[in-house]
C-alpha cells in the first residue's frame, strides 16, 4: 500500500485551501496512521499481547511568527475542514479570498524493512521471547529474573503544505530489549541490552538475540561485585556506542535551531568558534540506513540529510526544521519531527554521531592511570541555557594503572557541555551506534548516538565513595 | 461527549461464551497556548480519544488475557480492536493468579474535580493570561534577558471502565497549569528558571505566583559554582521532595514487591525510616492534584497508609498483584493510557508535616545543602538496588542561612539510607501536580560530588 492512499489529493487541497483562507502565510496537513504491536515475557510468563492502532492527522497555520495548531482522529472531510478553521483561527485580518493550493507531485517512500511485522506470525514472536529468556538464564545461577519485550510499529504518514510539498513514508521500527536482576549477598542488580532499528524482523536473528541476552545477563552478574563509585572529577573512558549520548546531551540538544533563535542555549552565536577539541567531529545524519533515527523524509516532508555540525573541534551549524529555518531565509536541514501527528513538529535529532579516531580502545585504556571505564551509559538530561548535563553510568569499572579493575556501583556522571567538549583528548577506531528515545517539551522520538572508544580528561562523577 | 459508559457497556456486552471482557474508555479535548514577546507563539485546540480492551479466557492452568486499543471510537476501531485482543489472548502463559477486578463494596467518596471555568472562560481570556504571564516574567526583573517559555494549558478528560464481572466506573476531571521559564542573564552567565501555578480551573491560578517562583529561581542561580565535594546534609525543596516521594512510592507498589524488584520486600512491619516519616497514599483527599474517585480498574480510591512514624505499614495492590500476594485490591490501579493494562502504584502520596518551617530547617542544621532541582532521575536511580545519585541545582546552607547558589554537582545515597537519615519534614506541606504532594526534607549522610 502506498502513502498515497491515506487520504485523497482533492481532500487535501481542499483542506489546505480552507486553512489558508483566512490569510495565513503558510498551511500544512500531516495524516499519520499507525499500527503497533508489543509482547512482554517476565519470569517465563509470556504476560499480554497488545495491539494498537492510531490514525489522524494535524493541521498546523502558520502567519507571522504565530503557529495555529489543531488535530482530530476523525479523517472525514467535515472533520478535517473543522479542524483547518480551528488552526485557521490564528490569522485573525480576515484574508477572506478564495485561496487555491496546488500540490507537486508526490514524493512516496517505500519501507527499507524486508520482514514486515504485520507479517510475523505472533508464534514466533514468542519464540523469540523464550529464547533471550533461555540464553540469559544460562548465563549463570545468580541471575533471578528475567524480562524480555518486543515491540515493533509501522507508522505511514503523507504530509502536505501549501507551498506545494506533497511527501509521504512508511517507516517500521522494531525493538528488543533484555532485562536482567542477578542476585548476590551484596543485593540485586540490574543488566540492560536493547537491540532497535528502523527495520524489519529481519534485524532479529537468533544470534542478535543471544548476543542481548547473554550481555544484559553478564552485565547484571557484573555489578554485584560492584562497590561505591569514587565521587569528584575523574578521566572518564567511554566504551563506544553507548557513549554517543554524552554528545546528544551536551551539545546536540544546544544546536537546535529553536534554541538558537530564542538566544536560549550557549551555543547561539558561535557558528565558527572552537567549541571543542580539534578531535570533536559531531555529525547528525537522519540517512544512516536502518539506525534507530533513521528517516526518509522527516515529519515536514523535507528529505533526511547528513548534517556535519561540528568539524575538527569548529561549530559548523545549527539544526533546523521548517518553522526556523522560514525565519532565517534558509532550508530546513531534515530535522522537522513529531511524535505523532497529535503534535506539533519541533527541531530535533536523528542519528548524533562523533566521527571515529586513529587511536585503538586498548592504547586509551593503557594510558589512562587512573579513572572510571564507562562500558553502558543510561539516560541523560541536559539544561541547554547553562550547558549543564546528567547521565547514567549502567555500567562502570575502575581503571587502575591503565587496565580496567573493579565494577562500580550506579551513579551519575555530570559535566558541562562546552567544558567537557574541550576534554575529549583521545578518540578510537571502534565505532559503533546505540538506540535511545530522546525526550522533549514532552515528545518522544526515537533518535541514534554512536561514537568510538573516546577519553575526556575530567569528568564528575557522583559516586559516594571518597 | 457522549456517555463513555454507555458504549463501554455496550462492547462488555458483546462477549460471548466463558470469555470476560474488560473496556476502558477515554475522550478528551486540550487547549495550549504558548506566549512569546507579547504575542502567541502557537495555540492548539484538539480533543482526542481513545479505548482500550481486554480480554480474559480461563484454562486449566489459568487465565490468558490478550489486549488492544485505538485511537478513536469509530465501530470500525472498536471492532478491529475487539478482534486483535481476542486473537492475542491465546499466546499468553495461563495465570493462576490473573483475573478483572470485582465490585469489593468500598463505596465511593465523593470528590469535585471538574470546574466548569474550563469551558466558562473563553479562548480569548485564556491567551491573555499566557501573554501576561510571559509579560510579568520578561519585564519582573532586570535579570530576566529571555522568556523561553511561558504557557497556558488546560484539559477535560472523562473516562469509563466497564467489564464482565460486574465493574461499571465513569469519571471526570479538569486541570489548568502556567508554566514559565525564563532566562536569567547577570552579563557573565546564564541561569534558566521554572515557574508553575496548576489548579482545576483557569480561576483557580495564580499569575504573580507563577512568575515569582519563575524569577526567583532563574535569578537567585546567577553565579553559580561547583561545590566541594563532601559529605553533609541535603535539604530538600518541597518540590524536589515530592520527586523523592514518588521514586519512594513506586518501591511501595505491591507489584514491584510481589515481582521481587523492591528495595522493601520481606520488611513489613520493620523500622525502614526514621520516625519522623509517616507516607500515606491517599486520593480521596481533595486538596491533592492527583486525587481520584476510581482506581485504573474502576475501584474506588481508598487511604492506605504504607509508612508510619518509619515503620512499613502496606503496600499497594491492584488486583492480579493482591492476588499474587495472598491479599486484596487496595484500590490502587493505575493506567497509563488507552494502551496500558493497569498496574499497582501510589497516585497521590502525602507525607505527615512536621514541626518546623522551611527557615526553622535552616538553623536547625547549620550547615549543608539546598536542593531546587533535580536532573538525571531517570538514569541515577535504580529503585532495584536502591543506588541513588542526581544531577542537582541549589544553594549552600550555611550558619542556617541560605547562602551562595551551586550547580553541576550530583547528591549520592541509596534510598534505603536516605529513609533512614531523615532528620526534618516540613510543616510547609505544597499540593503540587504528579503523584506526591511537596514539603521541605532533610536528609543527612548525603555525598555531595562537586570539585
Amino acid at each position: 500500500m502506498t502513502t498515497e492512499t491515506l487520504l485523497e489529493q482533492s481532500i487535501i487541497e481542499g483542506v489546505l485551501a480552507t486553512a489558508m483562507a483566512r490569510g495565513g502565510e503558510f498551511a500544512e496537513i500531516f495524516v499519520e496512521d499507525r499500527s503497533t504491536s508489543s509482547a512482554t515475557l517476565d519470569q517465563r510468563r509470556v504476560e499480554e499481547l497488545t495491539s494498537g492502532r492510531e490514525r489522524g492527522a494535524g493541521i498546523r497555520v502558520v502567519v507571522g511568527d504565530t503557529t495555529g495548531f489543531a488535530h482530530t482522529a476523525d479523517l472525514s472531510p467535515a472533520s478535517l475542514q473543522r479542524a483547518a478553521e480551528a488552526a485557521a483561527s490564528v490569522a485573525r485580518s480576515g484574508g477572506g479570498g478564495t485561496v487555491t493550493v496546488a500540490l507537486e507531485s508526490h514524493r512516496g517512500h517505500t519501507t527499507i524493512a524486508q520482514e514486515l511485522p504485520s507479517s510475523v506470525d505472533k508464534k514466533r514472536k514468542i519464540e523469540m521471547l523464550l529464547h533471550a529468556d533461555e540464553v540469559a538464564r544460562s548465563a549463570g545461577d545468580a541471575i533471578s529474573q528475567v524480562q524480555v519485550a518486543l515491540g515493533d510499529s509501522s507508522r505511514r504518514f503523507i504530509v502536505a503544505n501549501s507551498e506545494g510539498t506533497f511527501a509521504g513514508d512508511h517507516q517500521v521500527r522494531t525493538r528488543f530489549n533484555v532485562s536482567c536482576i542477578a542476585a548476590g549477598d551484596t543485593g540485586m542488580q540490574t543488566g540492560y541490552r536493547p537491540v532497535a532499528g528502523t527495520r524489519g524482523f529481519e534485524m532479529l536473528s537468533p544470534e542478535r538475540i543471544a548476543e542481548a541476552a547473554s550481555g544484559a545477563a553478564r552485565q547484571a552478574i557484573a555489578k554485584l561485585q560492584s562497590r561505591p563509585a569514587p565521587s569528584g572529577d575523574l578521566p572518564v573512558v567511554l566504551a563506544g556506542g553507548s557513549g554517543g549520548i554524552l554528545f546528544h546531551e551536551a551539545c546536540g540538544h544546544g544546536l537546535e535551531a529553536d534554541a538558537i533563535l530564542k538566544q536560549a542555549s550557549i551555543y547561539a552565536g558561535k557558528v565558527g568558534e572552537q567549541v571543542a577539541s580539534e578531535l570533536v567531529t559531531l555529525v547528525d545524519d537522519g540517512t544512516v540506513m536502518g539506525e534507530w533515527g533513521y528517516l526518509a523524509i522527516d515529519d515536514e516532508g523535507r528529505p533526511a540529510s547528513r548534517n556535519v555540525l561540528i568539524e575538527n573541534g569548529i561549530l559548523t551549524d545549527y539544526m533546523w526544521d521548517f518553522l526556523r529555518a522560514r525565519k532565517e531565509g534558509r532550508v530546513s536541514s531534515g530535522n522537522g519531527r513529531r511524535q505523532t501527528y497529535a503534535h506539533l513538529p519541533l527541531v530535533r535529532m536523528t542519528n548524533t554521531y562523533l566521527l571515529e579516531g586513529t587511536s585503538t580502545p586498548e592504547e586509551i585504556i593503557a594510558s589512562t592511570p587512573y579513572g572510571v571505564y564507562v562500558a553502558q551509559l543510561g539516560g541523560g538530561q541536559v539544561n541547554t541555557t547553562t550547558g549543564d548535563f546528567v547521565f547514567g553510568m549502567t555500567e562502570a569499572y575502575l581503571i587502575e594503572n591503565g587496565e580496567i579493575t573493579t565494577p562500580l556501583r550506579e551513579c551519575n556522571l555530570i559535566g558541562n557541555g562546552p567544558d567537557v567538549l574541550k576534554r575529549v583528548d583521545a578518540v578510537a577506531n571502534d565505532f559503533s551506534m546505540t538506540p535511545g528515545t530522546c525526550g522533549k517539551d514532552g515528545q518522544q522520538v526515537p533518535v541514534g548516538t554512536g561514537q568510538a572508544t573516546m577519553r575526556l580528561t575530567g569528568v564528575t562523577i557522583g559516586g559516594t565513595a571518597a | 461527549m457522549s456517555d463513555l459508559l454507555a458504549l463501554a457497556q455496550s462492547i462488555v456486552a458483546r462477549a460471548t461464551g466463558s470469555e470476560q471482557i474488560e473496556v476502558f474508555v477515554a475522550s478528551s479535548t486540550e487547549v495550549d497556548v504558548e506566549a512569546y514577546q507579547g504575542a502567541i507563539e502557537s495555540l492548539t485546540t484538539a480533543s482526542s480519544d481513545g479505548i482500550g480492551i481486554r480480554v480474559l479466557r480461563d484454562g486449566a492452568g489459568g487465565a490468558q488475557v490478550g489486549s488492544a486499543w485505538a485511537g478513536s471510537l469509530d465501530e470500525e476501531a472498536i471492532s478491529a480492536a475487539l478482534r486483535e485482543a481476542r486473537d492475542n489472548v491465546q499466546f499468553a502463559s495461563e495465570d493462576e493468579y490473573l483475573a478483572f477486578a470485582r465490585p469489593d463494596g468500598v463505596l465511593p467518596v465523593s470528590l469535585e474535580l471538574v470546574s466548569d471555568d474550563i469551558e466558562l472562560v473563553s479562548l480569548d481570556e485564556k491567551i491573555a493570561m499566557a501573554i501576561a504571564l510571559e509579560q510579568a516574567v520578561r519585564h519582573g526583573d532586570p535579570r530576566i534577558r529571555q522568556v523561553d517559555s511561558a504557557s497556558y494549558s488546560d484539559y477535560r478528560a472523562a473516562s469509563a471502565i466497564a467489564s464482565t464481572t460486574g465493574i461499571a466506573a465513569r469519571y471526570a476531571r479538569t486541570g489548568a497549569y502556567l508554566s514559565v521559564s525564563p532566562i536569567a542573564s547577570d552579563g557573565k552567565d546564564d541561569q534558566s528558571g521554572w515557574g508553575l501555578s496548576a489548579g482545576r480551573g483557569p480561576r483557580d491560578l495564580s499569575i504573580e505566583q507563577a512568575a515569582e517562583d519563575a524569577i526567583r529561581r532563574a535569578t537567585r542561580m546567577l553565579g553559580a559554582t561547583k561545590p566541594k565535594s563532601r559529605k553533609t546534609v541535603a535539604v530538600f525543596d518541597p518540590r524536589t521532595a515530592a520527586s523523592l516521594m514518588s521514586i519512594i512510592g513506586g518501591s511501595l507498589s505491591g507489584e514491584a514487591v510481589v515481582r521481587g524488584r523492591s528495595f522493601f520486600a520481606g520488611r513489613m512491619g520493620e523500622v525502614v525510616g526514621s520516625s519522623d516519616i509517616t507516607l500515606v497514599d491517599d486520593p480521596t483527599d481533595a486538596r491533592h492534584f492527583a486525587a481520584s474517585i476510581f482506581d485504573g480498574e474502576g475501584l474506588a480510591c481508598r487511604r492506605n497508609t504504607l509508612i508510619e512514624d518509619g515503620v512499613l505499614k502496606a503496600f499497594v495492590y491492584d488486583t492480579v498483584s493482591a492476588r499474587r500476594a495472598g491479599t486484596t485490591s487496595t484500590g490502587s490501579a493505575l493506567r497509563g493510557g488507552i494502551g496500558g493494562s493497569p498496574s499497582a502504584g501510589c497516585r497521590a502520596l502525602q507525607m505527615t508535616p512536621g514541626h518546623l518551617n522551611q527557615a526553622e530547617i535552616f538553623e536547625a542544621i547549620g550547615d549543608g545543602v539546598f536542593v531546587e532541582s533535580l536532573s538525571g532521575v531517570h538514569s541515577g536511580v535504580n529503585p532495584i538496588s536502591g543506588d541513588f545519585s542526581v544531577g542537582i541545582t541549589g544553594l549552600v546552607i550555611r550558619d542556617g542561612q541560605l547562602a551562595e547558589p551551586i550547580r553541576e554537582a550530583t547528591v549520592a545515597s541509596t534510598l534505603q539510607r536516605m529513609l533512614q537519615d531523615v532528620i526534618y519534614v516540613g510543616s510547609d506541606q505544597e499540593w503540587l501536580p504528579g503523584s506526591a504532594a511537596g514539603q521541605t526534607i532533610a536528609i543527612d549522610g548525603i555525598s555531595v560530588s562537586g570539585s
